[in-house]
């Protein structure tokens, strides 16, 4: 094998033009190398291939001239149909709501009530509702509504603040606690400056308020409670539906309801944040949401389908 | 056919010099406009840099390779806006030295996830993802509750001067307090924090433990800033159609 890289010196090739030996079988070039009377074909590349690569070249003149292309500075080519894709996603937004727009405006507004007994318009738009729900509200509140600890459970019959769609779309607007300005606003205050003795006798009776049992009014903790508790959570810890503190003689906890956990509740004092959604939804998108959520809460075969 | 490339090919020299050439006008295409970023990207009047605690938070971030599964960038896509918001706009991210716009999505996006969940969940949720979503395939991250060092904070704010986010002498200075301040809402230097970043920023404690400034503070400061530096990409809705609601911060 030479050493040069002249094509013209190479073993069989034309001095002059460097064109190589011809094979005669193939009919094809050899590529000059001669390994000890071995030499080598120089296939063509595939005219396929060729093709290909052609027809690329043409579709990029095409799109140059045609779409936005080549930068010019301050500016760029921009392309004769003069497409604009921040403006094709707003156009396919507008497209995707107005789909929407036959039965999600009648959420809009509304009694929300009469809304849902509309049992055709329910079937269309729960699909929707439940991949909302899925989007926004399944972090905290779980895919199925199930929460978890300091995340309430939605499917259930137990509501805080509001225990009818229109309530329930009011919390999703605004949140709890959060930082909208009619947010509703509750909180659990600290009560790490009674004795330790009194909290947990407190925190005794809170845990033993649930169930059918009688009224424990014997308990060291049942005077604690009247002087400290009941004025948010009632008499009794009958709750108050309406200022978001919960009952605390049904089955359903936030926090829990277990001795220890009271424990941590009265010492660290709670509260729990909902974002606010009024920005991120449109009015209907939350009332739908309200009526979803509604119908969590509803026993299967009375609010489900 | 042509013999030009069979006959380029011959000419190692000439060869060399045609694949300079073909290189380059990629390269040409996709660096001359750089040159003109200045001009061509609109900074909006009410962008914001960073905070240091947000600051510090974006490096726990980094760190922990948030990236590599979360962008931080809406596609102008119809489904993205649907989903997420108002597509990003390259302003958004004029003062991220590096950008975290990522483009692997194993996880959702975040760039508008300022503000859509409470700080309670992005703490549970970052020290144990399945806590709170059963089916998350996202690492835990318990050491996040370890206390944050914010002794390089004052050079971070520094470099990026020189990159020309706009932090001030009087900014650079309090850096290390401002941090630990816009965890304590009831503290002293909560106001201070106002008065050098805007109003709109988030002074909360973060991690639910008011004792401590920890990372976990920083990385939800962080993610609670993520969409809400600037209201511009909440316009581009606005100006187009009133009719759509989606992802719009001014209703």
């Amino acid at each position: 094998m030479s050493d040069t890289t002249d094509p013209r010196k190479l073993p069989s090739a034309d001095p002059h033009t460097g064109n190589r030996r011809v094979d005669p079988i193939t009919g094809y070039d050899t590529t000059g190398h001669d390994w000890g009377g071995i030499t080598e074909l120089n296939t063509a590349f595939p005219k396929i291939v060729i093709w290909a690569l052609a027809l690329t070249f043409l579709y990029s003149l095409v799109a140059w001239i045609l779409l936005p292309a080549w930068p010019l500075g301050r500016d760029y080519t921009r392309g004769i149909l003069g497409l604009d894709q921040g403006e094709q996603a707003i156009e396919g937004l507008r497209e995707l709501t107005d789909d929407r727009l036959p039965w999600l405006s009648r959420f809009s507004d509304g009694d929300l009530r009469a809304l849902q007994s509309d049992a055709v318009l329910i079937r269309q738009a729960m699909p929707a509702a439940e991949r909302l729900f899925e989007d926004n509200c399944s972090a905290c509140h779980g895919a199925t509504g199930r929460g978890g600890p300091g995340f309430p459970v939605l499917a259930d019959g137990y509501w805080l603040w509001g225990d009818d769609p229109g309530g329930i779309a009011e919390t999703i607007r605004f949140g709890i606690n959060s930082d909208h300005a009619d947010a509703r606003i509750a909180e659990m205050p600290s009560f790490d400056w009674m004795a330790r003795a009194d909290r947990l006798a407190l925190a005794d009776y809170v845990a033993r308020l649930p169930g059918a049992g009688p009224v424990h009014s014997s308990l060291p903790g049942a005077a604690l409670f009247t002087e400290n508790c009941a004025a948010c959570h009632g008499d009794g810890g009958r709750g108050d539906l309406e200022a978001g503190a919960p009952s605390l003689t049904d089955d359903a906890v936030i926090y829990g309801q277990d001795r220890s956990t009271v424990m941590e509740t009265l010492s660290r004092g709670r509260r729990g944040v909902m974002p606010a959604w009024i920005d991120r939804l449109s009015a209907a998108e939350i009332n739908l949401l309200a009526i979803y959520v509604y119908r969590l809460g509803q026993p299967v075969g009375e609010g489900a389908q | 056919m042509l013999r030009l490339h069979y006959n380029l090919e011959k000419v190692s020299m000439g060869l060399v010099v045609a694949i300079i050439v073909a290189a380059s006008i990629g390269g040409i295409v996709e660096i001359a406009p750089l040159f003109t970023i200045d001009e061509t990207v609109e900074l909006p009047d009410d962008l914001r840099p960073h905070t240091p605690l947000e600051l510090a938070g974006r490096h726990i971030y980094m760190r922990e390779g948030c990236y590599a599964c979360h962008s931080q960038m809406v596609r102008s896509l119809a489904d993205e806006l649907d989903r997420y918001g108002p597509y990003s706009l390259p302003s958004e991210s004029a003062y991220d030295h590096p950008m975290l716009w990522g483009s692997k999505r194993t996880g959702p996006d975040l760039a508008r996830v300022g503000g859509k969940y409470s700080d309670d969940w992005h703490a549970r949720h970052l020290i144990d993802p399945r806590s709170v979503v059963p089916a998350s395939i996202m690492p835990s991250y318990p050491w996040l509750r370890r206390p944050l060092d914010t002794e390089l904070l004052r050079e971070r704010l520094e470099t990026l001067a020189k990159l020309g986010v706009p932090y001030d002498e009087a900014m650079i200075g309090a850096s290390q307090a401002d941090a630990l301040a816009q965890s304590r809402p009831d503290g002293e230097g909560a106001d201070a924090v106002r008065a050098r970043y805007g109003e709109k920023v988030v002074i909360r404690d973060f991690d639910g433990d008011p004792s401590r400034l920890t990372e976990l503070d920083a990385l939800i400061a962080y993610l609670q800033s993520l969409g809400t530096l600037t209201d511009a990409p909440y316009t581009i809705l606005k100006a187009s159609s009133a009719d759509i609601p989606d992802g719009d911060g001014h209703e």
